[in-house]
């Protein structure tokens, strides 16, 4: 197990190196970085040429890249457009998107698992249809519309929530963390329902009927214990992706957290702001696929590392 | 009688019509007896079995008629918290490939113990200990430390040992043993059905043995009973099927084992298939396949007739059968 | 690597948002299994022949594809002829008749800007067909053949494009798309699409490579080989017919994200910008007035559901077609 481990942070490596070097190329080759750093207007030549040579960019791509690199290993990821450390923003940002990755996190285990366990003991019948048809239009609608439905309907014609978020504290969240976790509940669902629906037909499944196990048991120890295992995996690695796609979310609901910084850094191309939140964001989405990795082989004993 | 089954039948819904999958099937096991069910795949004996156990998937599977009697309670009218409460402590199932039959994410102690905590109360810790013995009566090495493992950690032989294992646990008057060593390597198929035979009398339980595998039957059974395309076509005590099978059927499964004083010769091969459940042909379903078929068996379906005592055939021509004159 | 022959989780989806690899598959095996009866096709060009054709035949019965499919020709035939049924240019506005509701050939009514809401509604249709399209085949051609070629020889390559595949993986599309196209000047739908082949191909080259391994396995390209043929002949007419169909499946489903996703990108200013018409712009201009004029985010916004749906059950309706395992 432990030369496992080893072995899979090795193997992040060139993944993290790979997907932060693409990101840096590409805001810096498609970009100018010196474009955002004099306000509204274009920099004059001489001062462009001038923080070209301040921030190390008159030197090759590669050299950036590392000393970049270097810094962000010792902590420091720059500055911002407005002169703040990248870190103070981060210091902000991640507790308010962590929260709403943690709401949709919950959505997705209490509402998803449950639909999905429902229909999979239920298939064919009303309910089963009518779950399928709904995760069907979830997933076809774009996050983006179903936030602004939601937000038309909850928070100004019903008035039940604020349309936007100001603290971002829990309850503030939860209506966006729903908005967020939409498309992967569906999905949850829909995994779920197969998976239970498939397992049920088991021979295992038939054994603990046979064994005179009360239904409940044999749902509750023998089915879902098997039928959930790729429905945890899935979950664990949409965390990633979640913390990555919530910048629709946080646009909509107008939440400051790292989806905003990433668009607001985006808009007035400050490198340092979106390779530093980039960065971060691929390390999460490396090491929670690496926890769910750990995770499935203490789920399924079949598993075995070597 | 132990279980009686009496004019049992199930269909299934499919999609290309019903499957009439159980016609009318009766068979009886007294305490302490062994039958053989013997049949093809589709023949319908693992789903008789199903149905006694209460363990049929429905749907598609539906059961249209019958009755099961088991210590004298018809089990399908019964309700189905009192009928859970058989299942295990009355009347126990070994199923053919343990690894699929077999939880794959509990370790074996656990699956076995739980027939412990939910049918006697005991406690997990007590459970544990009679798990161990369990696999120390099934002849299982190492039972103490192997309680932790998992199914996929035990050979194929030692897998269907934790399948008898579980079947025994409560003492259960009847075990259904459903091909139990038709997965198995043919050096561990005798161990395990040595096993099983020995247990069997140990206990002093019923044992319905469903197979394919004529071999098998012999050593183990008291009785046997055929089944074709959802009927039992020929039942009867193993020695006399043996001596003089009553059914041009039963006669086609003999024929067809290599045999070593035959030897040089061709080896008999029932011709044709079995028939399709959603379409028996009428009249005797074995008829298109029948050597000594003729228009009546196309036309009416045989009874089950009375060739001597405690011994039945669904032939129309039974005593030509006997004879053994035919072709 | 975990040793995990039984499944794999899919990652695919889960780390871009952007895939259909996800189960969709909603049938399952009804009934009976049945006995695997009559000769077998002879060889793989047999048993591809007929898969198409059992899929074809369940297509058409299938409602669900006769809906979508229905669906998806609508909205080929407005996106190339939208002044068929709409009359006046998408971009004629009258800031007088801002936010109002319906009138004379303005069923949907006017948008802030005082735009024919049904107007640009059907002419965002063929921004989003066009832009899906030709993602789709971008990707499905480019994924294809990489994860082809790599499944087929292995080797070196093999690891440098999964290495490669992950690192694509880890990027969050939305994120990615914000950064490549918020630098790009051109208004077209052209480097959104590049944009898309370069962030999608991992997908499809994974379930292509996939397929191709577990057919490179089977007995009958085993067979093609120990005979002598060509790598190529192999690849092309071997493997191919039976590895694509997981890759149509896959691609009609992403063609339906794809659609959703340009609407996403233009709503967040990076995609399409106007005066270009889709309905991502649409949504977004109508955001700012959404307390006066919902009309004007609802019917855009319908539209774009209504098309994704359409892509993502014919998909899932072709899925359900394909696998026979379903049956």
């Amino acid at each position: 197990m432990g030369r496992y481990v080893v072995r899979r942070l090795l193997q992040m490596i060139p993944v993290f190196v790979g997907a932060t070097l693409l990101i840096f190329l590409m805001v810096n080759v498609m970009g100018d970085p010196v474009a955002g750093l004099c306000g509204e207007r274009a920099c004059d030549p001489a001062t462009a040429a001038q923080l070209k040579k301040e921030f190390g960019l008159d030197k090759p791509l590669w050299q950036q890249y590392l000393t970049y690199m270097g810094n962000v290993f010792t902590g420091d990821f720059g500055t911002a457009f407005n002169g703040q450390p990248v870190t103070e923003l981060m210091g902000s940002a991640f507790p308010v998107t962590i929260r709403l990755t943690i709401v949709a996190v919950l959505f997705e285990i209490v509402i998803g698992i449950t639909l999905g366990v429902l229909t999979g003991l239920r298939r064919g019948r009303p309910v089963d249809t009518g779950v399928l048809l709904a995760t069907l239009v979830v997933i076809s609608v774009p996050t983006f519309v179903t936030g602004l439905l939601l937000q038309l309907l909850l928070g100004i014609r019903w008035g039940w929530i604020r349309p936007s978020v100001r603290t971002g504290s829990f309850d503030e969240l939860i209506v966006p963390g729903l908005v967020l976790a939409s498309v992967s509940l569906a999905y949850v669902t829909r995994l779920t329902r197969t998976s239970i629906a498939e397992n049920r037909r088991s021979d295992y499944v038939r054994t603990a009927v046979a064994k005179g196990l009360p239904h409940r048991r044999v749902v509750t120890r023998h089915l879902l214990r098997n039928s959930l295992i790729p429905v945890v995996t899935f979950i664990g690695t949409d965390i990633g992706a979640l913390m990555g796609g919530a910048i629709v979310t946080e646009r909509i609901f107008n939440i400051h957290g790292v989806g905003y910084q990433l668009y607001q850094g985006i808009l007035r191309q400050n490198t340092q702001t979106v390779v530093g939140f980039v960065t971060v964001l691929v390390l999460v989405f490396l090491v929670a696929n690496l926890l769910v990795d750990l995770l499935y082989a203490v789920l399924d004993p079949r598993i075995r590392y070597a | 009688m132990l279980l009686d089954v009496r004019d049992l039948r199930v269909e299934f819904r499919t999609r290309d019509g019903v499957a009439h999958a159980v016609n009318g099937v009766s068979y009886a096991v007294d305490a302490g007896e062994t039958l053989a069910v013997l049949g093809e795949s589709g023949s319908g004996k693992s789903v008789t079995a199903q149905a006694v156990m209460g363990i049929l998937d429905t749907p598609p599977g539906r059961i249209t008629g019958g009755q099961v009697l088991f210590q004298g309670r018809d089990l399908l009218t019964l309700k189905e918290e009192e009928r859970r409460k058989v299942r295990g402590a009355g009347l126990a199932m070994i199923f053919q490939d343990a690894l699929s039959a077999l939880n794959p994410v509990l370790p074996v102690g656990d699956q076995l113990g739980e027939m412990f905590t939910v049918h006697r109360g005991m406690s997990k810790k007590e459970a544990r200990v009679r798990a161990v013995e369990l696999m120390d009566r099934v002849r299982i090495p190492a039972a103490a430390q192997r309680v932790r493992d998992y199914p996929h950690q035990f050979s194929g032989g030692m897998r269907q040992r934790i399948m008898i294992a579980m079947a025994l646990a409560l003492e259960p008057a009847l075990i259904i043993a459903d091909e139990p060593t038709t997965a198995l390597d043919v050096t561990v198929q005798a161990q395990v059905m040595d096993l099983l035979a020995e247990l069997r009398r140990e206990y002093r339980m019923g044992l319905i043995l469903i197979t394919h595998d004529l071999g098998v039957v012999a050593d183990v059974a008291d009785r046997i009973a055929v089944m074709y395309a959802g009927r039992i076509v020929e039942s009867a005590p193993v020695h006399d099927i043996y001596k003089a099978p009553a059914h041009p059927y039963t006669r086609g499964l003999l024929d067809s084992i290599p045999r070593l004083d035959h030897k040089g010769r061709e080896l008999y091969a029932i011709k044709g298939l079995p028939p399709d459940l959603a379409a028996v042909p009428p009249g005797c379903a074995f008829h298109p396949r029948c050597p000594m078929a003729r228009d009546v068996c196309r036309t009416d379906v045989p009874p089950l007739h009375a060739v001597a005592d405690g011994r039945g055939s669904a032939c129309h021509f039974w005593r030509e059968c006997l004879r053994g004159d035919e072709r | 690597m975990p040793e995990q022959p039984p499944y794999e989780p899919e990652r695919a989806i889960a780390g871009t948002g952007m895939g259909g690899a996800m189960d969709l598959g909603a049938s399952e095996a009804a009934g009976l299994e049945k006995a695997p009866g009559g000769p077998d096709g002879t060889g793989p060009r047999d048993k591809a022949r007929s898969l198409w054709s059992d899929a074809w035949r369940d297509l058409r019965r299938n409602p669900v594809f006769l809906a979508s499919a229905l669906v998806i020709l609508f909205l080929v035939f407005v996106s190339l002829w939208p002044s068929a049924i709409a009359s006046g240019s998408p971009l004629s506005c009258d800031l007088a008749k801002a936010q109002d509701g319906s009138g004379p050939g303005a069923p949907f009514g006017y948008d802030g800007q005082g735009c024919n809401v049904y107007t640009r509604t059907v002419y965002g249709a063929r921004t989003s067909v066009t832009v899906g399209v030709c993602a789709t085949l971008g990707v499905a051609l480019f994924g294809s053949v990489l994860g082809a070629l790599a499944g087929y020889f292995g080797g070196v390559w093999d690891s440098v494009l999964s290495r490669l595949t992950d690192v694509f993986f880890a990027i969050p599309v939305v994120l990615g798309g914000l950064v490549l196209l918020s630098v790009v000047t051109s208004n077209t739908v052209w480097p959104v699409i590049g944009f898309m082949v370069l962030l999608g191909w991992p997908q499809l080259s994974r379930i292509a490579r996939g397929s191709v391994i577990t057919a490179k396995h089977h007995d009958y390209v085993q067979a093609a080989r120990a005979l002598g043929a060509s790598d190529s002949r192999i690849l092309l007419r071997h493997i191919a017919p039976n590895a694509v169909a997981p890759v149509i499946v896959v691609a009609t489903i992403a063609l339906g994200t794809y659609i959703a996703l340009e609407a996403t990108l233009s709503y967040l200013g990076v995609g399409l910008k106007p005066p270009s018409v889709s309905w991502g712009i649409d949504i977004s201009a109508a955001s700012p007035y959404i307390r006066n004029a919902p009309h004007a985010l609802l019917w855009p916004s319908g539209a774009l559901a209504v098309t994704v749906l359409a892509f993502i059950m014919l998909g899932d309706a072709v899925r359900d077609a394909l696998d026979p395992k379903l049956r």
